[in-house]
């Protein structure tokens, strides 16, 4: 068998096949949901309806979306110069700790002032975290893959001594975690009464502004070419080593900054459950998006969907929440397995 | 400080050290046999975690060790099966399918243990597998006891490093492995299909990592826990690097590890808790990436790994 390119692949393929993913993940699902004894059909509608059944649902789905927004850019930035960042976790929780170190008293601003501050310097903290295991790829030649994966275990070690040290909430009771920011570091509710915070708002920017980057501006030209073809790259005269660099600087930052919006928008403190693996759905969530930022926001909000729905439903029926990362995991598979035959034309012979 | 000496030269540090590296070693031969043959394998971390949980549950589903052991090297190949597939014949990103396997893999696992156990807290235990003394060599001292008086399943996986290292480098199929993964097209000349050797070493691969998994569960603990591998298939994939793609080098530096390992706890507990535990409990960690740093520069990577092949082109 081999694979033949589609010169120019007809829309409907490139629609058809993308469905066909769907329907392909879809239809694994629900044999586990058969499994657990439900029907699937019931179990997709409680899905659906704890994702945007109600004005709630769907402030929650967008809610859970935000960190996804910002993990997906980091993971599309990094990916789309073959920097293969998967330490997003990691430099979510750093983010998280500087949002702590400096919002809660530490500086006297004003909240227009002390915002922008904090946000800057917890995406300092995440893209430094990146510009390490980069260095030591682009000058000693370790692979960043395990550096990044394993940063992600010193990090959530490193919260851990902080929380249980230096950052401890006096009044915690014994539990780890960390004093609330501020009010002037805390980023406002979009609707009163509603967990949906500015954010969110904030994720839709920095998908604007990561896009305008990657399509309009030099560097995202450099970063695309490196991506293709890094020799190449090299030798049309590219500094391939500072793109990356700038690469890392850049996608280190974002992912910073979902750490940054769970503690000042929603939690308001740091806590070693956090993320529940934000820093991997982002994984997820670029790719789904063929790593275009705009397409991020439409993937974080669909797997978002997925794990708030299957959270309302695994309270309704007796199928385990874990299902959501099942059809996550599922969907990623199926996908890329569809926009490769979009592309390609099977041959046997 | 003596104190601090003092522990290397007791028996039971080095039997923790043996036992600690035991997963490590299993799962080690199947990234290394995956690498070799031009494939790296990033869903080690969730196939282990699939092992883990199949060979547990075997076992408390009423099924004897062995057959756990079987069960858990069938499922890992199970899921080596998806991976060779979206990534041999169909050449998917290594680095992407891989991580989606380990993500498909844990929240299987997960999935499938709320269903089977929804209403436990406490995990529930098994009868593991208990030291299996090798008569006479058990009695020497310090490295009797560390090497001959452990589970039969650290016998298998010292019988695996010298099984893999034989086939690799005495037999005709370990040739058409290592030249799959170095020159795939000399493979193909040679009318030996790269495709189904690859598919192959990443089943083979997949399965030995999964009993890797389930070491933790039936030998070294007796009960599965969510995060039970914790980082330690990223760790093989970095030992693999470290023991430049060799059976006995990689297997050297297991147990050099997994010393480090059995070290930093023990010396948790005479630092009397003035250091923050999690300090220690970084140190593999960060020991790992220093390895990397110190061998990268001349590692030879196998030159076709992460280069998908498709016959007849140049």
């Amino acid at each position: 068998m081999r694979l033949e390119p589609r010169p120019q692949p007809p829309l409907g393929v490139l629609l058809l096949y993308p469905l066909a993913a769907v329907a392909v993940t879809l239809a694994l699902v629900s044999l586990l949901v058969l499994a657990a004894g439900a029907s699937p059909l019931s179990v997709l509608g409680l899905v659906l309806k704890g994702a945007a059944g109600s004005q709630f649902a769907l402030m929650e789905t967008l809610t859970r979306a935000t960190p996804l927004i910002f993990t997906g850019l980091a993971v599309a930035v990094a990916f789309r110069a073959r920097l293969w960042n998967i330490g997003a976790e990691a430099q979510l929780y750093i983010g998280a700790v500087v949002t702590v170190v400096l919002g809660t008293g530490a500086l006297p601003l004003p909240s227009i002032v002390l915002i922008p501050v904090i946000m800057i310097a917890a995406m300092a903290a995440g893209a430094l975290l990146l510009l390490g295991p980069t260095l030591l790829k682009t000058r000693f030649g370790v692979d960043e893959v395990v550096t990044t994966l394993l940063l992600n275990f010193i990090a959530l070690l490193f919260v851990s001594m902080l929380l249980e040290g230096p950052l401890k909430d006096p009044t915690g009771l014994g539990w780890p975690q960390s004093s609330r920011v501020v009010a002037d570091a805390q980023l406002p509710r979009i609707v009163t009464g509603r967990r949906l915070h500015y954010g969110f708002v904030v994720a839709l920017a920095a998908a604007l502004c990561v896009w305008v980057v990657m399509k309009k501006t030099v560097l995202g030209y450099e970063m695309r070419a490196v991506g293709h073809n890094a020799e190449a790259a090299r030798f049309a005269g590219m500094p391939v080593n500072s793109v990356l660099a700038k690469t890392a600087l850049l996608s280190g930052g974002l992912a910073a900054l979902a750490g940054f919006s769970e503690v000042s928008g929603l939690k308001g403190n740091l806590t070693l459950d956090l993320s529940p693996g934000f820093g991997y759905s982002g994984i997820v969530v670029a790719m789904l998006a063929m790593l275009n930022p705009i397409g991020v926001v439409v993937s974080a909000i669909f797997v978002a969907g997925i794990f708030v729905g299957a959270d309302a439903m695994s309270r309704a029926a007796k199928v385990p929440s874990y299902i959501a990362d099942v059809m996550v995991a599922t969907a990623l598979l199926t996908m890329v397995t569809a926009l490769l035959f979009a592309r390609f034309r099977v041959r046997w012979r | 400080m003596s104190e601090a000496l003092d522990i290397l030269f007791t028996a039971s540090f080095w039997v923790a050290a043996i036992r600690i590296a035991s997963p490590l070693i299993f799962a080690t031969m199947g990234e290394l046999i995956c690498e070799r043959a031009g494939v790296l394998n990033l869903g080690i971390e969730g196939i282990m975690t699939v092992g883990a949980f199949a060979g547990w549950f075997t076992v408390y589903s009423g099924g004897d060790l062995w057959t756990g052991v079987a069960v858990a090297a069938l499922a890992g190949g199970a899921f080596g099966l998806l991976h060779a597939t979206l990534t041999v014949p169909l050449g998917l990103s290594q680095h992407v399918v891989g991580i989606g396997i380990t993500l498909l893999a844990t929240s299987l696992t997960y999935f499938t243990y709320r269903l089977a156990l929804p209403q436990v807290t406490t995990p529930p235990k098994i009868e593991p597998f208990q030291p299996l003394p090798i008569p006479g060599l058990s009695k020497i001292p310090v490295l009797g006891e560390a090497l001959f008086s452990q589970t039969p399943l650290t016998y298998l996986a010292f019988a695996t490093v010298a099984a893999v290292a034989w086939v690799l480098y005495r037999t005709p199929l370990g040739l058409a492995v290592r030249a799959a993964g170095e020159n795939p097209a000399a493979v193909e000349a040679q009318g030996i299909s790269v495709t189904g050797i690859r598919m192959g070493a990443v089943m083979a691969g997949s399965a030995l990592m999964a009993v890797g998994g389930a070491f933790l569960t039936m030998s070294a603990f007796n009960s599965f826990f969510f995060q039970m591998i914790n980082g330690r298939g990223w760790i093989c994939i970095a030992l693999v690097v470290f023991g430049s793609w060799r059976p006995g080098k990689a297997l050297l530096g297991a147990i050099l590890f997994a010393a480090f390992d059995a070290y930093q706890v023990r010396l948790q507990q005479i630092s009397g808790g003035v250091v923050p535990y999690q300090l220690f409990l970084m140190m593999p960690y960060i020991l790992s990436i220093a390895a990397l740093v110190l061998v990268a520069r001349r590692a030879t990577y196998p030159r076709a790994l992460m280069i998908p092949y498709q016959k007849g082109e140049r």
